[in-house]
């Protein structure tokens, strides 16, 4: 029987997420027995057009040819998988979209009409029909292995949308927030990572994007009574996930209300 | 208060000794990351000394005491709950062989003997709360039972309330119920100026006992801790005392519930630092190869989404709906599960809530609609 395909494409991003499956180690190894990688550019496969059972993609939409590109890979996969921030909400480079972003190439390069740049970073979702997303900045081994797994399986992967704040208690890690006052992002922050920077003793900054029923308007009040002005609020939303719909309206309502 | 004995609080070390020789995992309350936590101690020093907390509605911080005392502090974010019912634990493992044919087995439940030492009159309510749930029921629960039979309790009881405490207003403190086998703790302490008083409450306790130097309290020591009973019952938030249960169940479509929702983060916070909450999830993770699987429980939450989700509906999809959940069940419907109300007054859902809602606050105003 043949194994399934596996695609990895990458768009405008920082490759980090491609290193969670290249840094997986001996389930590399298993996951090579399990699919073949037709296409992984940062491994070594080389084969853009293969048809492929899973496309897996890393970064956003950012450039003119990216849209083409991006078109081909959807017509030539079943599933179509993003991973991490960029491809799943646009990224850090999404910042830009609130930006004069002709105005920005101008004043940084010399010769600007080299430059090949949309005006917005966007979601690949924004484009293409999305069957799963690994949200994360980056994504984890654990993330991508459940979720290839659960294919293989032919079921969908369970959706982890829960608060930071379930994993920080189920760990014991006492919260940053109520006894250091740390804007943490955490109970509007979905979960996935471990809870990391909590249980090294930092705040949360919501790279993993918004948890499923998130009270984004109750964690601006609360951060603003831990002292933060309006602007440094918004900020803690229009950062990694800017895009993301339920971080980009709070940032923008309290951006508005300044 | 019944005469008991005293001993010295240079001898404190001594019980310690003696526990570990018996082999006992010792677990005690210590300073780490700015809170008291409970976590595996060998010696005194590890303990708190001199180090109170002050708490409110989403605040917790550590100060220098004014005294020298151990326990001179109410509680931290848990005590017993944790050793108990486990933050998330493997139930069992299926493994498929060659020839296709699955098969289970069941993780073995962990029996090392653990005495936690610290633990005070809330948890210890709670602990029996849990004890119902986990153990009296139809379906005994294997982990928690290994885990309970295993766990002795030396409890110290309460000198000196945080803001957020209400346990005298539910009953279950500042002090120990001192009914003696009440399958509660095994020892109670209480700390005077210089020393302990030491009761044994169980066959367990007694034995304890018997390895260290007591001397017979004296009536000063009694009247001492009376006094720091009656002081420590002094507290600054209360349960309303009207009939919580038909109040909640009569005001289900009550604005109440959607105005602190705008404020409520549906984090799920409050339920995971409350010692009577047992809500978890089950879930399983599966090997890369396909080959076995492990199938784990973990704390989970009536705030989660996935609690009320049932074959493609979530049922209380709103906040709203999530937080009257918590209420109506810990305040009200626990009564017909349980006997009794769900809340044992350790404040922990109002200190440790991000935001700060106060549950005391959010059920006055159920009275306060009753007198409009």
């Amino acid at each position: 029987m043949n194994k399934p395909t596996v695609a990895v494409h990458k768009f405008s991003s920082c490759d980090g997420c491609q290193l969670a499956l290249l840094n997986l180690g001996e389930p590399l190894l298993v996951l090579t027995d399990l699919v073949d990688i037709l296409h992984f550019a940062e491994a070594g496969p080389l084969d853009e057009n293969a048809k492929v059972d899973i496309a897996i993609i890393e970064g956003s939409v950012s450039t003119s040819h990216d849209i083409d590109r991006l078109t081909k890979i959807r017509d030539n996969s079943t599933y179509l998988m993003t991973i991490g921030a960029c491809a799943t909400s646009g990224g850090l480079q999404a910042l830009r979209n609130m930006a004069d972003t002709q105005q920005w190439i101008a004043d940084i390069y010399a010769n600007p009409a080299v430059i090949d740049s949309l005006d917005n970073s966007t979601a690949i979702k924004d484009h293409v029909k999305v069957d799963l997303e690994l949200w994360g900045c980056p994504i984890n081994g654990r993330q991508i292995v459940m979720a290839i797994r659960a294919l293989l399986f032919g079921v969908l992967p369970v959706e982890e949308h829960d608060k930071v704040c379930m994993e920080c208690k189920r760990q014991q890690t006492v919260c940053v927030m109520v006894t250091k006052n740390e804007p943490c992002m955490g109970p509007v922050t979905r979960t996935g990572c471990g809870a990391l920077c909590p249980s090294v003793g930092r705040d949360c900054y919501g790279c993993y994007g918004p948890a499923e029923n998130p009270n984004t308007q109750a964690m601006a009040n609360r951060l603003q009574g831990l002292g933060l002005i309006k602007d440094e609020v918004a900020r803690r939303f229009l950062f990694i996930n800017s895009a993301a719909d339920a971080f980009h309206q709070q940032g923008l309502r309290i951006k508005e209300a300044e | 208060m019944k005469p008991g004995y005293y001993f010295q609080s240079d001898l404190l070390q001594l019980l310690l000794d003696n526990l570990l020789r018996d082999g006992y995992t010792c677990i005690g309350p210590q300073v780490r990351d700015g809170a008291i936590i409970f976590d595996r101690i060998t010696s005194v020093a590890q303990l708190p000394h001199g180090v109170s907390d002050e708490q409110a509605p989403g605040s917790y911080s550590l100060n220098h005491s004014t005294t020298s005392k151990y326990f001179d502090w109410a509680n931290g974010p848990q005590a017993i709950k944790p050793l108990l019912f486990a933050p998330r634990e493997k139930l069992w493992q299926s493994a498929q062989s060659v020839d296709g044919q699955i098969s289970f087995k069941t993780s073995e439940p962990d029996l090392k003997p653990m005495a936690v030492i610290g633990a005070r009159a809330c948890d210890i309510a709670a602990m029996k709360i849990q004890d119902q749930h986990f153990l009296q029921q139809q379906f005994v629960d294997p982990y928690y039972r290994a885990r309970r039979e295993n766990l002795l309790i030396i409890a110290v009881n309460c000198a000196r309330p945080a803001d957020t405490c209400f346990c005298h207003s539910t009953g279950d403190g500042p002090f120990v119920d001192d009914s003696v086998d009440s399958n509660g703790a095994d020892i109670v302490l209480t700390e005077l100026q210089d020393g302990f008083l030491i009761e044994a409450h169980s066959n367990q306790g007694k034995k304890i006992l018997k390895g260290l130097p007591l001397h017979d309290s004296t009536k000063q020591h009694l009247e001492e801790s009376e006094s720091i009973k009656s002081g420590a019952s002094k507290q600054n938030r209360q349960l309303p005392k009207f009939d919580i249960k038909s109040r909640l169940f009569n005001e289900l479509n009550d604005e109440a519930w959607h105005a602190i929702a705008t404020k409520c983060l549906s984090c799920g916070n409050c339920t995971s630092v409350c010692p009577t909450c047992f809500c978890h999830s089950e879930n399983d993770v599966p090997e890369l190869d396909g080959k076995t699987s492990s199938h784990y429980r973990e704390w989970d939450s009536c705030f989660s989404q996935g609690h009320s989700y049932i074959h493609g509906i979530t049922i209380r999809s709103e906040t709203s709906q999530r937080y009257r959940q918590w209420l109506t069940h810990k305040f009200a419907s626990w009564f017909d599960q349980y006997g009794r109300s769900g809340c044992v007054g350790c404040g922990r859902c109002i200190t440790w809530c991000p935001v700060g809602i106060d549950v005391t606050e959010s059920l006055a105003h159920f009275e306060e609609r009753r007198r409009d």
